[in-house]
């Protein structure tokens, strides 16, 4: 029984790798088939410049989107639908300071550092409320996160005053764009950080245990000794954390706050990474690293996408079918289903050669 | 046993008339603040209902599905989706308008089959599959085309403007002539739907099975019900009054575009919720999610009224209020859950 369970638990954790960079390498196979020089890479204007590096560079806000889904998904069985919104509340929080309230500006009206402290401050903010909610008061976590869903983008509203606020100063950009004389996208090295803050705390401390153990039983775990509550908790305020950093991130790219499209149906795209790096959506242990291969493997499909000619709002149907395959073959039902055919085909090959 | 019955029952009609008392205290204080502009004209309430007839559709679907434990957030696409095919139907194919209203009612059963089976069983978590439903339906409406459609279909305007007058209750304009307060068709059939819904929660055996489904999976397959068919029939429901909900929304606005219904899943949600629904399953009513639908409708009416503030307001006053009533719930059902163990 028990080496049965570990060659399982093998096999689980080689298919979890195993998907998300099968999926990577299909997309990008088809993209090397439609357009050949899809891996050329130049330096123009004194930074890299190609497909690949564009891929890259786009895909950050999501690798840091997916890192707090991970955690949250892990611990709570739940998805955060709220982080599209969050990093809206966010980019117009930071942008508001910045701005002194005004529509446009040349000059900050407020130090920079911490106005993004003060928006991320917000983000974590969001994070505590449906960490309360969930934790807390023992909310479903999707109709918890549903209420910042829907508010969210309309207090981000109310902060910009339903204008788009821009500010128009070379440092706000070096987030989001390029840092003077360094050709690398200063967001790739924001989301390289981030990741490996998060997985040092994850591994070197017992927090990834306490998060997996929660995931996989609440009330054990109570038994044993942590508090489940709080770890939960915990878990949202870092997803609301790091949503408010990918909000910055999306806000410096067009050094601006546009609370109608900042994080646009990216809580969709944040589900999808982790369900494609093989994490199960019902919690327990989980893999950072397969998020973040979900989440370039996404970006590079939302590209080839957009160089098919599909427009961004049809976007959605695409993403929509892919989910639903990828968690209908991730279902426990299913697998059995398959295995009951398996079976079935067996006997029946059995019974060809029995009677042969 | 029976003690336990006696006090929950109690609390869900507690829930229900929290929710009764606040809608008539906001209508009475809308009557007071706003009596200069007229709230209080018999057809501000009727025009609630005629703005809400969709809603209270489809809160109904939502509703059922809520009891059995689920939930579908893909509804608000849905009808963005409904609204897109009605248009192009009629406008750009030259489909007449009783054949498009088919197929679209159609559409919804094969939405809801399709949603239905993977939640049930396939066993995934409903808020997956009906989330990648929104952004299905809505990612389709876009496909479909990204321009906005007039509807001008004339049997379409003519259902759509068939005005049913009450003989009472009218008011007398500026000229001198009187003018009778009007519903359109979609209350009528909003109003025939609830009801039918209503009856068949709380008399039909078939009915009943969402509660016990939604109350305890373990009893419920003890008592032999078939849980998988009927969280499955749940999500076939909720598609097809969706369908309804999207024509109904469609005879209101003669138009298809892609940001239509935006949130509705949200004000479903919440009507539900706010009428007592509870988000774990197994208790629910419509007559509540009906009274759910009016306090939404009089916040959005509250606000709009005096045309000041931004409608972004209303976003914020509904997720306000559903976050009050959750956490209502939430507290209601520790004491209940202490209780028990006492």
């Amino acid at each position: 029984m028990n080496g049965d369970l570990k060659s399982r638990l093998g096999k689980i954790v080689h298919y979890k790798l195993f998907l998300p960079l099968f999926c990577l390498f299909l997309v990008l196979m088809v993209n090397v088939i439609t357009t050949p020089d899809f891996f050329h890479v130049e330096i123009r204007n004194g930074v890299l410049y190609g497909r690949p590096v564009d891929i890259i560079n786009r895909a950050s806000e999501l690798v840091i989107l997916a890192v707090g889904m991970t955690l949250v998904v892990a611990a709570s069985a739940g998805t955060d639908i709220s982080v599209g919104a969050v990093m809206a509340v966010t980019a117009a929080v930071t942008t508001f300071f910045l701005s002194g309230g005004e529509i446009s500006v040349n000059e900050y009206q407020f130090p920079l550092f911490p106005a993004i402290l003060l928006g991320i401050g917000a983000g974590a903010l969001c994070g505590a409320w449906n960490g309360f909610l969930v934790a807390k008061m023992r909310i479903q976590p999707m109709v918890a996160t549903l209420i910042l869903y829907t508010a969210g983008r309309g207090i981000a509203q109310l902060i910009t005053k339903g204008q788009i606020t821009y500010i128009r100063v070379d440092s706000y950009q070096y987030i989001g764009n390029f840092l003077p004389g360094v050709p690398i996208p200063t967001p790739v090295f924001i989301s390289i950080a981030v990741v490996i803050l998060v997985q040092l705390f994850v591994k070197k401390t017992a927090f990834g245990l306490f998060v997996e153990s929660v995931g996989v039983n609440k009330e054990a775990s109570k038994h044993v000794g942590l508090k489940s509550v709080m770890i939960i908790f915990a878990t949202y305020v870092f997803c609301g954390v790091l949503s408010g950093i990918a909000g910055i991130v999306a806000s410096s790219r067009i050094y601006s706050a546009d609370a109608n499209n900042i994080g646009l149906n990216l809580e969709l795209d944040a589900i999808l990474a982790v369900a494609l790096g093989g994490n199960s959506l019902g919690g327990g242990r989980f893999s950072i690293l397969g998020s973040i291969i979900g989440a370039y493997t996404i970006q590079a499909l939302t590209t080839t996408l957009y160089a098919i000619g599909v427009s961004a709002d049809q976007i959605p149907v695409y993403k929509a079918i892919v989910v639903v395959i990828i968690v209908s073959l991730q279902s426990p039902e299913f697998q059995r289903y398959v295995r009951k055919f398996r079976k079935k085909l067996e006997a029946k090959k059995a019974i060809g050669e029995v009677t042969a | 046993m029976n003690l336990l019955g006696k006090k929950k029952l109690n609390q869900n009609s507690f829930l229900l008339i929290v929710t009764i008392i606040l809608f008539f205290a906001m209508y009475i204080f809308g009557c007071i603040v706003f009596r200069d502009l007229n709230f209080g004209r018999f057809q501000v309430f009727l025009n609630l209902m005629i703005n809400n007839a969709a809603l209270i559709v489809i809160a109904c679907g939502m509703t059922i599905v809520m009891i059995t434990g689920g939930i579908d957030i893909s509804v608000g696409s849905f009808v963005a989706l409904s609204c897109m095919m009605l248009a192009n139907m009629m406008e750009n194919q030259g489909v007449g308008a009783v054949q498009a209203v088919l197929i679209v009612l159609v559409t919804g059963v094969v939405f809801g089959i399709v949603q239905g089976f993977l939640v049930a069983y396939l066993n995934i978590q409903p808020f997956i599959v009906t989330l990648a439903g929104m952004f299905f339906a809505r990612g389709m409406t876009a496909i479909i085309s990204r321009d906005m459609i007039a509807i001008k279909n004339e049997l379409f305007t003519s259902w759509a403007q068939f005005r049913i007058r009450f003989p009472f209750g009218g008011y007398v304009n500026r000229r001198g002539k009187v003018i009778d307060p009007y519903i359109y068709p979609t209350v009528v059939i909003a109003l025939v739907i609830l009801v039918i819904t209503f009856i068949i929660l709380r008399y039909s055996r078939f009915g009943r099975r969402f509660y016990a489904v939604g109350g305890s999976e373990q009893s419920s397959l003890l008592m032999g019900i078939n849980i998988r068919r009927t969280r499955f029939i749940a999500y076939v429901i909720s598609g097809f009054y969706c369908a309804i909900g999207g024509i109904l929304f469609c005879l209101n606005t003669c138009s298809g575009f892609v940001e239509q219904a935006k949130g509705f899943e949200m004000d479903a949600i919440a009507s539900a919720v706010i009428g007592g629904t509870l988000l774990t399953g197994g208790v629910g009513n419509v007559i509540g999610s009906f009274f759910g639908v009016l306090i939404k409708g009089t916040i959005e009416t509250l606000i709009n009224f005096p045309g000041v503030l931004s409608s972004w307001w209303v976003r914020i006053a509904i997720a306000a209020l559903l976050a009050f009533f959750i956490i209502l719930q939430s507290v209601l059902g520790s004491k209940k859950e202490k209780g028990a163990r006492a």
